[in-house]
């Protein structure tokens, strides 16, 4: 008796993913509300001059995206621990490292690409330069896959345990910091006239380095965790 | 097996280890006293006041000895986990958790000291150094490894999770330095050197050295002590930690 | 025995194996295979150590000491874990999913026996008709049948089942039997434990008596 193929199994877990967040469509919507409402308060704190929302336009939307990321990041395998699924997972014959990439991406796809798409309203509220948006854009969509394979690295450390989100956030802030750097850097370098492309390339090959490092190393942090 | 390699396995045991850091504990603090108090003495007393800096400069034999110490247990507490999870050796996950607290405590104070040095010189308590940012991230690393180790109930399952914590923080530290370095140059320009280009002179040097030298045992004391206090904890139920009880009771009551 | 059975190394052998939680040992060590065509019982009271050595067995948990070989090869290779199917305390489905859905995706994950799809395993565990609820509106015992559909779906030569026959009624325990023995019929091979409540019928299986470590006695196994 044959096993399935890993590409049936990667398909199928794509597949079961998509459904879930079909089903729990409402949930998606929580972290756009969040990262709208943080970059709305900045205003209300410094005041409607223009020119000092511009000046702190892309940290700002940076540092919301990043944070409202964050959030979502703990229910990348919470329901899959809670209903035993994840031990399937690890059981099944395919290499988990994979079949993790595979939850990251869905996960990415379905918290972090809405968030790069409102990107631009948020852009708008603080008045961004229009030529630095697809500076702007162009970092977030390097930045928050980075954020969530290396998320997922700490994610897969703390998922057992009942009350993680204070901890998984110390854990992930220090180790996301780099990113922060050079992605609201790049945008910050557009607006001063100054070349970007630096901190944009930086960004890509960390994002190839951790496609690569981190669905293993998550693999390794969950088995950790399980026994 | 060779010689070093089986004498390695007997250091692996945690009885043997138990006795000989009991035995060598005495001699560290001994050595890190004598040491710490000549090389404070030499700094503080001996040693001219800086021409530019004055008696402020001082701080250095606090400040860079604890600098080199954070990242030196974080190298070694790196080394450990790495031994812990691939060998499963259960005295490195002790030693690497052991040396997790005093990490945090040298780079607690690398910081303190930094921001005390920071305000006659540069007029402010804090500023964002490329070097005081990467200590800062260091300390919420180390913070991260020990709230994870005390976050999962059963203590050999989260000594591994949070030394696997500490190699992801080994691949991440490089690249979070240079990131820092990097925009620090971007914003602020050439950042004042807190050491100077000038050369150091031998008496403004040697005791320098001895505070380092000093800090190295200390740390190695202390790390010692507490891996002891927690190998008694995680092996209560062994024979050898029965003895060990039964003595000190015996000695308590003749 | 006859000759050619010895030559065959069994489904499932343990040798020796132990295992120890934060240096409290929870079973072992335990000495045991388990042949094809051969369904034991695995007994013991709450905390004996029943539902860690399924975990041990099926490779989601390392033992600390001992080895586990399936068909005379160690199970630490990962290849071989798709001829173990774990069913566990937690069905490992999801909710919000269609009982279809469900097993599609188990058997994207495991593969599939030849013969059968999920519909007709659906159908044999006595769900015809519910391939399009949602798992959540149906009971606790119709879930298990879900995740006993699931046994029947994937190629798996043996079944772990950590209490089978909990939250069943009379026709489902006589279900998990039928499946039971015809899984042993086709050379499968089924390890249960339970906590005395002994329900399976067919035949006289062998049973393996796991103790609760703190009274430090050895486990031992036990012909019926």
């Amino acid at each position: 008796m044959k096993p399935g193929t890993t590409s049936a199994a990667c398909t199928a877990l794509l597949r079961r993913d998509l459904a879930l967040t079909w089903r729990r469509r409402g949930d998606a919507l929580n972290p756009l509300l969040f990262a709208v409402i943080v970059v709305a308060l900045f205003p209300f704190a410094l005041g409607p001059d223009a020119q000092v929302l511009e000046r702190i336009a892309a940290g700002t939307i940076f540092v919301a995206v990043l944070l409202a990321a964050l959030l979502s990041l703990d229910s990348l395998f919470r329901s899959d621990l809670d209903d035993g699924s994840l031990e399937q997972l690890v059981l099944s014959p395919h290499p988990l490292s994979l079949l993790l990439a595979c939850k990251i991406a869905i996960h990415w796809l379905t918290t972090a690409l809405p968030l790069i798409v409102i990107a631009p309203l948020l852009a708008m509220l603080l008045h961004l330069p229009d030529r630095v948006l697809p500076v702007l854009l162009v970092a977030l969509a390097l930045a928050t896959p980075l954020l969530s394979l290396i998320g997922a690295i700490c994610v897969a450390l703390t998922v057992a345990l009942r009350r993680s989100g204070m901890l998984l956030t110390l854990l992930v802030l220090p180790l996301i910091v780099p990113v922060l750097i050079f992605g609201a850097g790049a945008c910050n370098a557009a607006q001063a006239g100054l070349p970007y492309g630096a901190p944009l390339l930086w960004l890509g090959a960390w994002l190839v380095l951790a496609l690569v490092l981190a669905p293993l190393a998550t693999a390794a942090a969950l088995k950790i965790s399980l026994t | 097996m060779n010689p070093l390699l089986l004498w390695f396995h007997k250091l692996g045991s945690p009885p043997y280890f138990y006795r000989l850091a009991g035995r060598f504990l005495p001699w560290l603090y001994a050595i890190a006293l004598i040491s710490g108090v000549v090389g404070l003495y030499g700094g503080l007393v001996i040693a001219p006041a800086d021409y530019q800096q004055g008696d402020s400069f001082r701080m250095i034999y606090v400040h860079v000895p604890c600098a080199w110490m954070s990242l030196f247990v974080y190298a070694f507490m790196a080394a450990n986990s790495f031994v812990a999870l691939v060998w499963r050796i259960k005295l490195s996950e002790t030693l690497a958790m052991a040396s997790a607290p005093i990490g945090a405590a040298f780079t607690f104070i690398t910081l303190v000291s930094g921001s005390l040095w920071g305000k006659p010189m540069w007029g402010t308590w804090w500023t964002w150094d490329a070097r005081l940012t990467s200590e800062l991230v260091l300390l919420f690393l180390y913070l991260g490894v020990i709230g994870l180790y005390h976050a999962i109930e059963d203590t050999r399952q989260a000594a591994r999770a949070a030394a696997f914590l500490a190699l992801v923080g080994v691949v991440n530290l490089p690249i979070v330095h240079y990131s820092v370095v990097w925009w620090n140059t971007l914003h602020q320009g050439q950042t004042v050197s807190l050491m100077g280009q000038s050369k150091i002179s031998s008496s403004m040097l040697w005791p320098l050295l001895t505070m380092a030298f000093a800090t190295h045992v200390y740390f190695f004391a202390s790390l010692l002590a507490r891996a002891r206090a927690a190998l008694l904890a995680l092996e209560s139920g062994k024979d050898w930690v029965r003895g060990i009880a039964q003595a000190r009771q015996a000695n308590a009551h003749g | 025995m006859n000759a050619d059975l010895h030559e065959k190394p069994p489904l499932l052998q343990a040798r020796a194996l132990a295992y120890a939680r934060n240096e409290e040992p929870i079973f072992g060590p335990l000495d045991f295979s388990l042949a094809a065509g051969e369904v034991v019982l695995i007994e013991g009271d709450n905390g004996s150590g029943k539902t860690t050595l399924l975990k041990v067995l099926s490779g989601l948990l390392e033992p600390t000491s001992g080895e586990v070989l399936l068909n005379g090869v160690h199970l630490t290779l990962a290849k071989l874990s798709h001829q173990v199917a774990l069913l566990g305390h937690l069905p490992g489905m999801k909710l919000e999913l269609t009982t279809l859905q469900n097993l599609r995706f188990a058997v994207g994950l495991g593969g599939i026996r030849p013969g059968i799809t999920p519909a007709i395993a659906l159908a044999s565990v006595g769900l015809a008709g519910y391939e399009d609820q949602p798992l959540r509106l149906l009971s606790a015992g119709q879930k298990k049948r879900v995740a006993l559909a699931r046994l029947l779906l994937v190629p798996a030569a043996l079944w772990l089942l950590d209490e089978p026959y909990a939250n069943l009624d009379r026709e489902g325990i006589e279900l998990v039997n039928r499946l039971l023995l015809t899984h042993a019929q086709r050379d499968g091979a089924a390890l249960i434990t339970s906590h005395g409540a002994y329900a399976y019928t067919s035949g006289t299986p062998r049973r393996i008596a796991l103790r609760a470590q703190a009274a430090q006695q050895p486990a031992s196994e036990v012909h019926a």
